[in-house]
């Protein structure tokens, strides 16, 4: 079922959370919200469950307004952080929850409880109260429930936040695994973490201030990025101020050779290289600078350098005789590899 | 059950915050100091003298010997703890601070002792002492033949079950007005519950008199409007009268642990329950009310105990035929002189409380309230 926000804003005591916000999820998409806290995500997840009603705009399910609909009549599945799995109930009983509101026969409960527990891995645990099971427990518990009643639309607010960094990769390829087998339900996936939208996402809209930045597939958000807050946010980004010349960009004394998409000369642009798109030594589009920090991080090593007064970070592959700290050295990077962003863009709303 | 004790508000009554017996912390002599944190760093068991080691209350049986030994250790204790100061100032520290729970504690025993279990000595005492003479049970056996106590021994329950009973049925729905729709002025009547709290039961029934009463406001507005002698309103010196005041001026003490123990549900199971298709009802019975347990079960058995021995709201009703224990007493005791008679019924009044109390605690602490 598709789920379509048609310039949807919300408003708290005046206070604009939500600005006019048009996107729309294809029947089967799975579409991450992604952006940093106080950006909207949530509000508009929220807008969809029906928790919060929105000051002006309609929310779509399937073609049918929803707007004035109250959360029950929705029919939609949610999973939030914190789990919010009933304390006093067994995990089947949970589960059973909403089939029990909607009036399902008792064999059918049964049966989907036990093919929701079967999808979620949690068959053995039925039995078990909420407090006697782990968080990742905990959450395939509460995915199981929000499942239990086949809902065409599945909200998923930060559903791996609370998890560490482990199980959470985890439960990201058993959440992919789990959309293979309902390839009908739309999914809508709030989170701040650009590793999760990447990796689950078949689009992703960026958000920030309330506001939609970008929205597109993960590669050509990360690949093109259309503004400095989605190069920023989808990926590590080198964002670096250069003026626009007849046949690419300069920055500083250094002449780069980069599309300039029709940019005029003398303009002032943004150019964005991704870091482990920079490689040390000689090459097109050559750099030399400071380095003024180096983390090696186990398969690769981060050089931070100062090229003319710009923080440049660079990506390498694990250097056997990496450089010394406050060496001159020099980087390159393949003009096909940078992207020239406008500036002003988004620049002038920092 | 589910509900963490932590988060829940309510205080338990009576838990003193565990007096350790055997005080001292006396580790094994001669340890250096600071055997756990917050006891003093010289507390070496040493030196403190002063209480007997017989007059400790409850002195656990290994405290005995504990302290014995502590003289021989305290000599090997000083130079480690080496704190400045000569021997004496530690010492001296160390004496007052092992003697202090129990300088603390003497005080309100003995105040408790002189006037509150002194008494209640005597009123048990005179309850074996009949007017002719003796010690019998012979006042027992009077009371509880007589129509009077045991009609005012099934007027006191069930109108404390009945308005325990009413207190919670309207506390939780009230809580629940007030804790989940969001409506102006909330907040206010929640506090104003805090303030209902801390009035004398006597004042809602006077207040319930202005309206209700004969000559009160509901009546006026009747006889004003139809010119009749009489307005329909006359059931404040009923029992029902009484039930009306115990449950107006209850309410409130229902409703204080359950505000608290709503205030801490996660609002996003009421929202998982309301996504999942549950309505209110639904969701009231299956995810509030369940959580409510416990402050329910605490609210109810105090207002029950309270109820059991409410009498100045049955005093000030004026209800002649309502005669609970509390009035019993008094009636004996004041107007007939029957002391013996009244002692039996306030004994009987104070098991009955005493038990429910345990109840209460025993309920209240399985609830982990």
């Amino acid at each position: 079922m598709s789920i379509r926000f048609d310039s949807v804003t919300v408003a708290y005591d005046g206070n604009v959370v939500l600005d006019s916000l048009d996107l729309t999820v294809a029947p089967g998409e799975v579409m991450a919200l992604l952006g940093p806290s106080g950006s909207g995500k949530t509000t508009a997840l929220r807008a969809v469950a029906g928790f919060v009603r929105p000051a002006s705009g309609r929310v779509l399910l399937g073609g049918r307004d929803v707007t004035d609909l109250p959360p029950h009549r929705r029919g939609i599945g949610m999973v939030v952080q914190q789990y919010a799995l009933f304390p006093h109930l067994r995990v089947e009983d949970n589960v059973a929850f909403g089939l029990r509101a909607r009036r399902t026969p008792r064999a059918e409960i049964r049966e989907r409880v036990a093919e929701a527990l079967e999808m979620t891995g949690m068959a053995a645990y039925a039995r078990r109260y909420p407090r006697e099971l782990s968080g990742g427990q905990q959450q395939r518990v509460a995915i199981a429930r929000a499942l239990a009643v086949r809902p065409a639309v599945l909200l998923l607010d930060e559903p791996l936040s609370a998890l560490d960094a482990r199980l959470r990769s985890g439960m990201l390829a058993e959440l992919a695994r789990l959309h293979r087998e309902l390839p009908d339900v739309s999914i809508l996936y709030v989170t701040h973490d650009q590793m999760e939208a990447l990796t689950l996402a078949d689009r992703i809209a960026v958000m920030d201030k309330a506001r939609l930045r970008a929205c597109g597939t993960p590669r050509e958000l990360y690949r093109a990025p259309a503004d400095e807050f989605t190069a920023s946010f989808v990926g590590n980004a080198n964002l670096l101020p250069v003026t626009v010349t007849a046949s690419g960009a300069a920055l500083g004394d250094a002449r780069l050779t980069v599309d300039t998409a029709g940019a005029a000369a003398g303009a002032r642009a943004t150019l964005c290289v991704r870091p482990h798109l920079v490689g040390l030594g000689d090459g097109p589009n050559r750099l030399t600078g400071t380095v003024r920090e180096i983390q090696w991080r186990g398969s690769t090593h981060r050089l931070h350098v100062d090229v003319a007064g710009h923080a440049v970070m660079a990506d390498l592959p694990e250097l056997r005789d990496p450089p010394a700290h406050g060496a001159e050295i020099a980087l390159h990077f393949a003009p096909e590899d940078a992207v020239l962003l406008a500036a002003g863009v988004s620049g002038d709303e920092r | 059950m589910n509900a963490d004790p932590t988060l829940r508000s309510a205080p338990v009554p009576g838990t003193p915050p565990a007096p350790v017996p055997g005080t001292p912390p006396a580790p094994v002599p001669g340890t250096p100091p600071a055997p756990a944190p917050g006891t003093p760093p010289a507390s070496a068991p040493g030196s403190a003298p002063a209480p007997a080691p017989g007059s400790t209350p409850a002195p656990a049986p290994g405290s005995t010997p504990a302290r014995a030994a502590h003289p021989v250790a305290a000599p090997a204790a000083d130079p480690g703890t080496g704190v400045g100061g000569g021997p004496a100032g530690p010492g001296r520290g160390r004496r007052l601070r092992g003697a202090s729970p129990l300088l603390w504690a003497l005080p309100p025993v003995a105040l408790l002792a002189v006037f509150f279990l002194y008494p209640l000595a005597l009123v048990v005492r005179q309850s074996f002492q009949p007017d002719s003479g003796g010690t019998s049970l012979q006042p027992y056996a009077d009371v509880f033949a007589s129509p009077a106590f045991r009609e005012a021994l099934w007027t006191t329950v069930w109108l404390a079950l009945a308005s325990t009973a009413g207190c919670l049925v309207l506390g939780f729905l009230l809580a629940l007005v007030i804790a989940f729709v969001p409506f102006p002025g909330a907040k206010g009547v929640a506090r104003f519950i805090d303030v209902f709290l801390s009035f004398p039961s006597f004042l809602i029934t006077l207040a319930l008199l202005f309206v209700y009463g004969r000559t009160g406001l509901a009546n006026g507005l009747w006889t004003g409007a139809t010119g009749a002698a009489d307005g329909p309103f006359d059931f404040l010196t009923t029992p029902w009268g009484v039930l009306l005041a115990e449950v107006t001026y209850f309410t409130p003490f229902v409703m204080r642990p359950l505000l608290a123990a709503f205030a801490q549900l996660d609002t996003a199971q009421l929202e998982a329950a309301s996504s999942l298709g549950a309505r209110a009802p639904r969701i009231v019975r299956q995810v509030i009310l369940p959580e409510a347990l416990p402050a329910l079960a605490a609210g109810g058995s105090l207002v029950l105990v309270l109820c059991l021995n409410e009498f100045g709201i049955v005093l000030f009703t004026g209800a002649k035929g309502v005669t609970t224990l509390p009035m019993l007493v008094y009636g004996k005791a004041i107007l007939e002189s029957d002391y013996p008679g009244a002692c039996v019924v306030a004994v009987v009044n104070v098991l009955i409380s005493v038990g429910l109390y345990g109840l209460y605690r025993v309920v209240s602490r399985r609830a982990g309230a």
